[in-house]
C-alpha cells in the first residue's frame, strides 16, 4: 500500500540547479570571497578583550556584591538587624541576628542592630531584593564581580567584610560609554 | 635530450653529511615558526589574539607545546598492535624529511673553494621522489589509524588512504605538464628552465590543481577529513599522545613546508627573482624562503577561510574535477610543446 501524503505535502520551492558552468564559477567566485572576507579581518585587529588585565566597566546599575553602610556623619551602621532583607531573599542565604543597643554600647541608629550579619555568596543569586527590602538602605548591590575562592567558607561574607570599604577592582562605565 | 640519471656534480661524502645536519636543523627551525604563525594568522583572521601568553608576544608557544608534549608519558592502548603503534609516527616524520631534502635552496655555491649545491640532492627523478615519498608518508598514517585498534583511528586513516590515493593522481599529472615543458626531472633542472618565464603563468591551470591537491596532501582544511575532529575526535592520531603525537604534528607541518617548498621550486622559480633581478648567490636561500612562507601563508589563509567539504564531495571532486583537469592540462601542455619545438 502506498503512502498518499494528502494535505500535509508541504512542496519546497527551490531554485534550478546551476548548471556545470555556472556552477563551477560561482564554487570559484565564492571562494575568493570567503578569503577575502578572512583576509580583511586582519587589519580590523582583534576584538579580545584581555580580561585579567583589561575590564569591561560596569553599569552604575549592576548588580555585584553587597555592600553594607554606616552614616558618614555619626559613623554607626545604617542595618538596625530587622531582618527584612533575610525574609526577601529567595535564595536564603542572608542571615542576620539582632541585638539591642546600649548607651554604652551603640552601634546603629536604631533600637536594634545587627550582631550577626552573614551573606554566603556561592547560594546569593544577585536578585537584589534586599535592596530593594531594606527600609533604611543599609544594604546595595556594588559592582565587585570577582567572587571566586578556594573553598565554600570562605564564600561567607561576615559584617566586618561587607562594611569595608571594598577594594575597587572592577572599572565603572562613564557617563558617555 | 636525455631525462635519466643527469646528476650535475657529485660532493664529497662530507658535505654531504654536513649538508643532512644543515637540511634537518633548518626543518626543525622552521616548523615552530609555521606552527606559531598558522595559530596566531588563524586567530587574526577570527578577531582574535592567537596565543600571547608564554614569552613576547607568544612567540615561545610552540617551545612550551612541544615541551610539554615530549615530557608527558608514554600511553600505548592495550588493543594497539605494539611494534606499529610505536614506528608508524617515525614513518611519518621520516618521510617528511626526506621529502623535504630535495628542495633546492640555491643553486650551487662555491663556499670556501668547495662546490656545494645548496640543496639535499639534486636527484635525476624529482618529482617522482617526491610523490614516492608522498606515497610512503601515508603508510604513517594508515599504519597509524589501523594499529591504534580504535574505531575512530580507523576510519580517519581509510579516509586517509582513499584520500591520499585520489589526489596523489591529480597532483602528479599536474606536475606532468611542468616536466613535459622543463624537459628535466631534476629539481634544479626546472629551476633553471624557469629564467625566463615562471611556470604558474604558462601552467597556471597545473599550479591551481597541484596547490589543490597539495592541500588534500598534507590532510589540511578544507580537506582535512583525515582528523574531522568534529566526527572522529582526532583520526588518525586518536590515540596517540606525547611524544608520538608531536611527532604527527611535526610531519604534519613539515609536509606543509614540503608542498610549499615544490610549489615554490616547480612552479615559483625557486630562487630566481623577477624582473631579471640576478642577486649574488647567498640570496638564494632567503628568496626560496620568501617564496615558502608565501605559499605557506596561502595554506593558513585557505583553512581560515573554507570549511570542511563532505566525504563524497572530496571524492567526486577529486576524481571527477581534479583529475579530469589534469588530464586535459598534461594533454594540452604536450601538444604544445610538439608543437613548438
Amino acid at each position: 500500500m502506498t503512502w498518499t501524503p494528502g494535505e500535509d505535502a508541504i512542496t519546497v520551492q527551490r531554485p534550478p540547479a546551476p548548471g556545470v558552468a555556472r556552477g563551477a564559477w560561482r564554487s570559484v567566485v565564492e571562494t575568493l570571497r570567503g578569503l577575502r572576507t578572512t583576509l580583511a579581518r586582519i587589519p580590523e585587529g582583534p576584538v579580545t578583550v584581555q580580561y585579567p588585565e583589561e575590564k569591561v566597566p560596569v553599569y552604575p546599575r549592576f548588580r555585584g556584591r553587597h555592600k553594607l553602610h554606616r552614616f558618614e556623619d555619626t559613623g554607626l551602621e545604617k542595618c538596625v538587624g530587622c531582618s527584612l532583607c533575610a525574609a526577601a531573599c529567595p535564595a536564603d542565604c542572608i542571615r542576620v541576628v539582632a541585638a539591642e543597643n546600649t548607651p554604652e554600647h551603640r552601634v546603629s541608629a536604631g533600637e536594634r542592630y545587627a550582631a550577626v550579619y552573614e551573606i554566603n555568596l556561592a547560594q546569593c543569586i544577585f536578585c537584589g531584593y534586599c535592596e530593594l527590602a531594606c527600609p533604611f538602605d543599609a544594604i546595595t548591590m556594588g559592582h565587585d564581580y570577582e567572587l571566586s575562592d578556594h573553598s565554600r567558607s570562605d564564600l561567607i561574607f561576615t559584617k566586618e567584610m561587607l562594611l569595608a570599604e571594598p577594594l575597587e577592582r572592577t572599572p565603572l562605565r562613564t557617563e558617555d560609554e | 635530450m636525455s631525462v635519466l640519471g643527469v646528476v650535475g656534480y657529485y660532493e664529497p661524502w662530507w658535505i654531504q653529511i654536513l649538508k643532512s645536519f644543515v637540511i634537518f636543523a633548518v626543518a626543525l627551525q622552521l616548523v615552530p615558526v609555521i606552527l606559531i604563525a598558522e595559530r596566531k594568522l588563524l586567530g587574526r583572521m577570527q578577531g582574535r589574539y592567537g596565543p600571547n601568553r608564554v614569552g613576547p608576544f607568544g612567540l615561545a608557544q610552540p617551545l612550551a607545546d612541544i615541551l610539554k608534549l615530549l615530557t608527558k608519558e608514554q600511553f600505548r592502548p592495550t588493543t594497539s598492535a605494539g611494534v606499529l603503534f610505536a614506528i608508524a609516527p617515525v614513518i611519518s616524520i621520516l618521510t617528511a624529511v626526506a621529502a623535504f631534502a630535495l628542495i633546492p635552496f640555491g643553486d650551487t655555491q662555491d663556499i670556501f673553494g668547495t662546490r656545494v649545491g645548496l640543496y639535499g640532492v639534486d636527484v635525476s627523478i624529482g618529482p617522482l621522489y617526491i610523490l614516492a615519498f608522498g606515497a610512503i608518508a601515508f603508510y604513517g598514517v594508515m599504519l597509524g589509524g589501523w594499529s591504534s585498534g580504535s574505531k575512530y583511528s580507523f576510519l580517519g586513516a581509510m579516509r586517509a588512504a582513499a584520500q591520499l590515493i585520489s589526489y596523489e593522481v591529480a597532483q602528479g599529472l599536474a606536475l606532468v605538464g611542468v616536466l613535459f615543458t622543463a624537459q628535466t626531472l631534476s629539481l634544479t633542472g626546472i629551476v633553471h628552465a624557469q629564467a625566463g618565464m615562471w611556470y604558474f603563468i604558462p601552467q597556471l591551470a597545473g599550479f591551481l590543481i597541484f596547490l589543490v591537491a597539495g592541500f588534500a596532501e598534507t590532510n589540511r582544511a578544507p580537506f582535512d577529513l583525515t582528523e574531522a575532529d568534529a566526527e572522529l575526535v582526532g583520526g588518525y592520531n586518536t590515540e596517540f599522545g606525547g611524544g608520538r603525537f608531536a611527532s604527527y604534528y611535526f610531519a604534519e607541518y613539515l609536509n606543509v613546508l614540503v608542498v610549499a617548498g615544490i610549489t615554490t621550486t616547480v612552479f615559483l622559480g625557486g630562487w630566481l627573482m623577477p624582473f631579471g633581478i640576478h642577486p649574488p648567490g647567498w640570496v638564494d636561500p632567503i628568496v626560496v624562503l620568501a617564496k615558502m612562507s608565501l605559499v605557506s601563508f596561502f595554506f593558513i589563509w585557505v583553512r581560515a577561510t573554507l570549511p570542511r567539504l563532505r566525504y563524497d564531495q572530496l571524492m567526486s571532486f577529486g576524481w571527477k574535477v581534479l583529475l579530469p583537469l589534469a588530464t586535459v592540462n598534461a594533454l594540452v601542455t604536450a601538444i604544445v610543446v610538439v608543437a613548438t619545438h
